[in-house]
């Protein structure tokens, strides 16, 4: 009885569906990989698949968080891929210019020139979408072309490598035996749920997504949200776009980043942030990142092959979106009790479905 | 006397700026500009020769027909991003079934297109009757129909068939001593018809009904649910055969055909004039968007020093310049 109702409060719990389907990603590994989930420390350093799966998970991550703030207020953004290349080419650059790449301070100022740059590009978005009032799928449209063609122009349209030891830090090194990368990761994560739910600034964001013209009424300056939201998404992009040109010691303009804003939105969505706004989950997000480079891990790992990946992704992503339509789950259940039978479910329906609350 | 026709006067700028055809002539009137300044830039190098003209359409006609079916979707209000991995699929599909099955192209052709409808019917299906966003679903479509292109072969096929070679090598004559090929008329056709179905039939009144505003529609007994899956169903019929267009233009099929295609057909849309809220355009903007990303390619070709990244710097620099002008339009109309 006691057990019963811990059950449906947790079945109730809105990481719950995520959750469940990130275990059972994971799970499916077992028997591919019988030594998943071991983890073991080598040259100070620990390996894993799941630290692996962490560390190349961590750009999408960011991305994804920063796309959850903007996502939250009612927007999209579609530029993230663009801004990640721009931010990797630039410090490349910066970086190859130099004599000596290993040198700290010179990384630090590529760094910061990326980031800078990222800043404008956010700051971009928040003005055209929030002072000029551009939908902010073709608002986000502009940079997510023209974007592609600046970083080409950053790089002339090579692919610029680096050969700098400060600057694989933060991409592909280690510290205290674990990827750097993960405590830029958890620093975000972090800092994002603090400002947004320990301030009320989350709770400005989610009356700004709901109705932005009521909440400006109430005395919110919906605008500077908008603006704000944005601009925290680039410079996620930003982060995300240096770990990645760090990670392989290389820029390239046309396709690093590719196709992220849309791995970014989809983790957002699986994690059961709405696109229509007003409410936002980063546990959610930061579940829903993990499930896809999951996805990615398993994929190589059960030996589908090759050539089906995008197939694979594309079913697993319908049927993850189809268990957390309401519409779907209402049918399904509807459709069952009809025929009164045991009727073949469509894959990955949970049987109490109906009962399951829209995740609030 | 004098308020009289100052409010008569006010009424007319009023209306002249809400009428709906602004956006449409706006860009007919840069791709004029555009193609005036090329005229006059590159007169030395034969760019006033009807030909150069011609090959936008010869060029751009699979575009043209995915613009339109992502008309449809838009006009709607809502949007499709499998357009570009439908065509890939298309191109992937009809070389292998030409090639490696030895079928007649006049038997593949109905196949593609078949599927490819039937690929847009499910995706509205899903969109409409399941409540997931469009957005998702066809991003969905997207990952999907790339990864049959990897099913099929991940090596490109190219096509020696010879109906296909003759078709891509015919050139319809024009008066001026210019032509078209095949792809470039069935491409103006597709355009007509798409003219016909949304302006003159009831079919096209109810999409843009539905773009107004769905509930409202919903209300007045349109069959809302018929039309946004038909409405799916016309984009991917309209992908697929863009495919095919795509086939006889570049004569193989390859896995990476097309990639971001759908980016450039939505861009076609906007610069055309169509509200990506929904419920307001034309399909004669989106030729004049084609067209305009088309002459963009064609001027920097003429130029010759640009490297190709100035492409899409400059196509993003046009849809900032239209949605800005949209915007402007949209605004005076709210008030």
């Amino acid at each position: 009885m006691n057990l019963a109702s811990l059950w449906r409060a947790a079945a109730q719990h809105r990481l719950f569906w995520p959750v469940t389907a990130l275990i059972a990603l994971l799970a499916l590994n077992v028997p591919f990989t019988p030594g998943f989930f071991e983890v073991h420390l080598k040259n100070g350093h620990l390996y894993g698949s799941l630290v692996s799966i962490v560390l190349f998970g961590s750009p999408l991550i960011l991305v994804a968080i920063g796309m959850t703030l903007v996502i939250a207020t009612g927007g999209i953004d579609l530029s993230v891929g663009a801004v990640v290349a721009i931010s990797g080419a630039l410090a490349c650059l910066v970086v190859s210019k130099q004599a000596d790449q290993d040198s700290v301070a010179g990384v630090l100022l590529a760094f910061a020139l990326a980031l800078a740059a990222a800043l404008v590009c956010g700051a971009w978005n928040g003005l055209l979408v929030a002072r000029l009032g551009i939908q902010p799928i073709i608002a986000t449209l502009i940079l997510m072309v023209a974007g592609r063609g600046i970083a080409q122009l950053i790089t002339s349209g090579q692919i610029i490598t680096v050969n700098s030891d400060s600057y694989s830090l933060i991409g592909g090194g280690y510290w205290l035996a674990l990827p750097f990368a993960l405590f830029v990761v958890a620093f975000v994560a972090a800092l994002s749920a603090a400002l947004t739910r320990r301030t009320a600034l989350g709770l400005l964001i989610e009356a700004v997504g709901g109705n932005a013209e009521a909440s400006r009424l109430v005395g919110i300056r919906a605008r500077r949200i908008k603006v704000m939201a944005y601009v925290f998404c680039a410079l996620c992009a930003g982060v995300a776009g240096l770990m990645i040109s760090s990670n392989v010691s290389a820029a390239d303009g046309n396709n690093a980043g590719l196709w992220i804003e849309l791995d970014a939105i989809l983790a957002v969505v699986i994690g059961g942030t709405s696109l229509s706004g007003g409410r936002f989950h980063l546990g959610g997000t930061v579940v829903g990142a993990l499930i896809i480079q999951t996805l990615t891990t398993t994929i190589y790992t059960i030996g589908v092959p090759t050539q089906a990946n995008l197939v694979f992704k594309a079913v697993v992503v319908i049927i993850v979106c189809l268990v957390q339509s309401p519409a779907f789950r209402a049918k399904a259940f509807r459709a069952r009790a009809k025929r009164s039978g045991p009727v073949p479910r469509p894959p990955g329906t949970p049987a109490d479905a109906a009962h399951m609350e829209v995740s609030s | 006397m004098t308020t009289i026709s100052r409010v008569h006067w006010k009424t007319r700028r009023t209306r002249m700026s809400q009428d709906r055809r602004l956006p449409v002539l706006v860009t007919a009137g840069l791709f004029v500009l555009m193609f005036g300044f090329g005229a006059f830039r590159y007169q030395a190098y034969g760019f006033l020769d009807g030909q150069v003209f011609m090959n936008l359409f010869i060029d751009n006609g699979y575009l043209l027909v995915a613009a339109v079916g992502a008309t449809f979707v838009i006009i709607t209000g809502g949007i499709d991003l499998s357009v570009g991995s439908l065509i890939g699929f298309t191109t992937m599909l009809t070389a292998w079934l030409v090639e490696k099955q030895g079928l007649p192209l006049a038997a593949v052709a109905p196949i593609a297109l078949a599927v490819g409808a039937f690929a847009g019917y499910l995706m509205g299906y899903v969109i409409h009757h399941f409540e997931i966003e469009p957005f998702i679903v066809t991003l969905a479509g997207l990952f999907f129909f790339r990864g049959l292109c990897l099913v099929i072969s991940k090596e490109s096929i190219s096509i020696s068939d010879p109906t296909v070679d003759r078709l891509a090598q015919t050139h319809v004559p024009l008066p001026g001593g210019s032509f078209l090929s095949i792809a470039a008329v069935v491409s103006l056709a597709v355009l007509a018809v798409a003219f016909y179905v949304l302006h003159h039939t009831r079919f096209g009144r109810r999409v843009y009904a539905i773009g107004g505003n769905e509930q409202s529609a919903l209300l007045m007994g349109l069959p809302v649910a018929g039309t946004k899956i038909a409405v799916y169903t016309v984009s991917g019929f309209c992908s697929a055969l863009s495919g095919l267009l795509f086939t006889l233009y570049i004569q193989s099929g390859d896995p990476l055909h097309a990639v971001g295609l759908e980016l450039d057909a939505i861009a076609a849309v906007v610069v055309g004039g169509t509200l990506l809220t929904g419920g307001s355009g034309y399909v004669i903007g989106t030729l004049f968007g084609v067209l305009i990303l088309g002459l963009i390619k064609t001027l920097i070709q003429f130029e010759g020093t640009l490297s190709s990244w100035w492409t899409k710097i400059a196509t993003g620099v046009l849809l900032f310049a239209f949605i800005l002008i949209q915007r402007a339009m949209t605004a005076r109309r709210g008030t």
